[in-house]
């Protein structure tokens, strides 16, 4: 039996990695943007709150990524919370990237030109329908190249799971290597799907930057 | 001069003893106007009197420190049942019954000229679809630009970007149409273009208040000519009177050296 017929036996645990990964990846990105674009919305009123979310904003981004899984998995029963270590990383992946998404929404807000606003207010938005239809869409094709970016990290982050037990594609190479001793063959398998997603989100963002280009926002 | 105007007690803006102050500047002084219905009113001054100022404090873009405005009779800025300062939602409302157009077009960058048109209506009145399509189409056709729905802001003119501008404000049907300079940032040749719109909107009988620095404009169109000096209304006055025989020493050197 060749190494690489080990890998093809395997496959059942590869595709079953495989499928978690995409699972935690995009129920996080979708929850950690929405949260991410809700904190902006909170951070427009400038308010008590708002300085509370900005300072545990603050307080995520400089929090290494793994801490806070062990935090959530590992710290949160003795305070008599007990989550799975599936829900422990993906928790873990929203609340953390979440933060990532509101800072690059909130740096192109800063700059964002005020006269669009205006007109929206002198025009009798109210500010949720201000911040949903002229404020938001402006900042998301904006920063698109950084979003994406953000995308592909939080991608990379799903392994960091592994070492919470969540049973993703890392974790499946991993079992595979430690049971026939093939590390090399069964990480490449894996980086290799990791790629593909990557490839992935890449098309998409490409499609999305059409759809800036064409309104005449600056990059393609 | 709009040909008709209309028969209401109620005044389309009523301001009230209005005042503005940036830090220790003060930069609007107790500034007492009434704007009928139908009419138009220029704003003329020279820069830094307060005239911009002045029309965004009508809309609460500013806040005024102290004095009322009321649009059609609702004050702006304070809930008077209520006795407290309005809520954004409870402003928005005021604010939906005036129009504005900006100096610098201001128009949102990720939506279509017809789409820019459409928003307000559809997500501030919340009328439907087709219905606000239809008012933007009339609309669009009005200012001039019926070929121009689906192309985005930044392929159009300054002059084409102000016309939709004042088709945006249009399709809210508001009470005031509030202009801040609306030629400022054009070049001589698309000047005419948006003047002959707001013209034409004169003799419809849109109210109008227009920040200006385009004198002819302000004689030919206008009912009432506001003259502001250091945050003061120093002369108020019907063109004919304003532009031939101003009161003041300050208004006639300022025409003298626009003429």
């Amino acid at each position: 039996m060749t190494e690489w017929s080990i890998l093809w036996d395997a496959r059942e645990v590869f595709s079953n990695g495989l499928i978690a990964t995409v699972q935690l990846f995009v129920l996080s990105t979708l929850c950690a943007f929405v949260l991410g674009c809700a904190l902006v919305y909170q951070l427009e009123h400038g308010n008590r709150l708002s300085r509370a979310l900005r300072l545990l904003i603050n307080l995520m981004r400089t929090l290494p990524f793994l801490i806070l899984a062990y935090l959530l998995y590992y710290g949160l029963p003795p305070l008599g919370l007990r989550l799975s270590a599936w829900s422990a990383g993906l928790l873990a992946l929203i609340v953390y990237h979440a933060a990532y998404f509101a800072e690059i929404l909130r740096g192109s807000r800063l700059v964002m030109p005020e006269g669009y606003v205006e007109a929206a207010k002198a025009h009798g938005f109210t500010p949720l329908r201000l911040y949903l239809r002229i404020i938001l869409p402006t900042l998301v094709i904006k920063t698109r190249p950084l979003l994406g970016n953000q995308l592909i990290i939080a991608l990379k982050d799903t392994a960091f799971l592994t070492i919470i037990t969540v049973q993703e594609l890392t974790a499946a190479a991993n079992s595979v290597q430690s049971t026939y001793f093939i590390p090399t063959q069964a990480f490449v398998v894996v980086i290799v799907l990791y790629w593909l997603i990557s490839i992935c989100l890449e098309l998409a963002l490409k499609r999305a930057a059409r759809f800036g280009a064409k309104r005449g926002f600056d990059y393609v | 001069m709009s040909e008709h105007t209309h028969a209401s007690d109620v005044p389309a803006v009523s301001i009230k003893k209005m005042s503005k102050s940036f830090g220790d500047i003060e930069v609007l002084r107790d500034i007492d106007l009434v704007v009928n219905k139908g009419e138009v009113v220029s704003v003329l001054g020279s820069s830094g009197s307060g005239k911009s100022t002045m029309l965004r404090c009508i809309n609460w873009l500013e806040e005024p420190d102290r004095g009322t405005i009321h649009i059609a009779g609702q004050r702006i800025g304070v809930n008077e049942h209520a006795g407290r300062k309005m809520t954004g939602k409870e402003l928005a409302t005021v604010r939906a019954k005036t129009g504005m157009v900006f100096q610098g077009f201001n128009l949102w960058p990720h939506l279509s000229v017809i789409q820019n048109v459409m928003e307000a209506p559809i997500y501030v009145k919340g009328m439907p679809k087709e219905q606000a399509r239809a008012i933007a189409i009339e609309l669009l056709e009005k200012v001039g630009l019926a070929d121009k729905h689906n192309a985005f802001p930044f392929t159009l003119s300054g002059g084409q970007k102000q016309r939709v501008a004042i088709a945006r404000a249009l399709a809210m049907s508001p009470e005031v149409i509030l202009f801040d300079e609306p030629t400022s940032a054009l070049d001589p040749e698309r000047v005419g273009e948006v003047l002959t719109v707001m013209k034409n909107l004169s003799a419809e009988g849109y109210t109008m208040i227009v920040v200006t620095h385009e004198m002819e404009f302000a004689r030919a169109v206008s009912d009432q000519v506001v003259f502001l000096e250091k945050g003061l209304i120093i002369e108020k006055a019907p063109p004919a009177q304003f532009f031939t025989n101003p009161k003041t020493e300050r208004v006639r050197k300022f025409l003298e050296i626009s003429a």
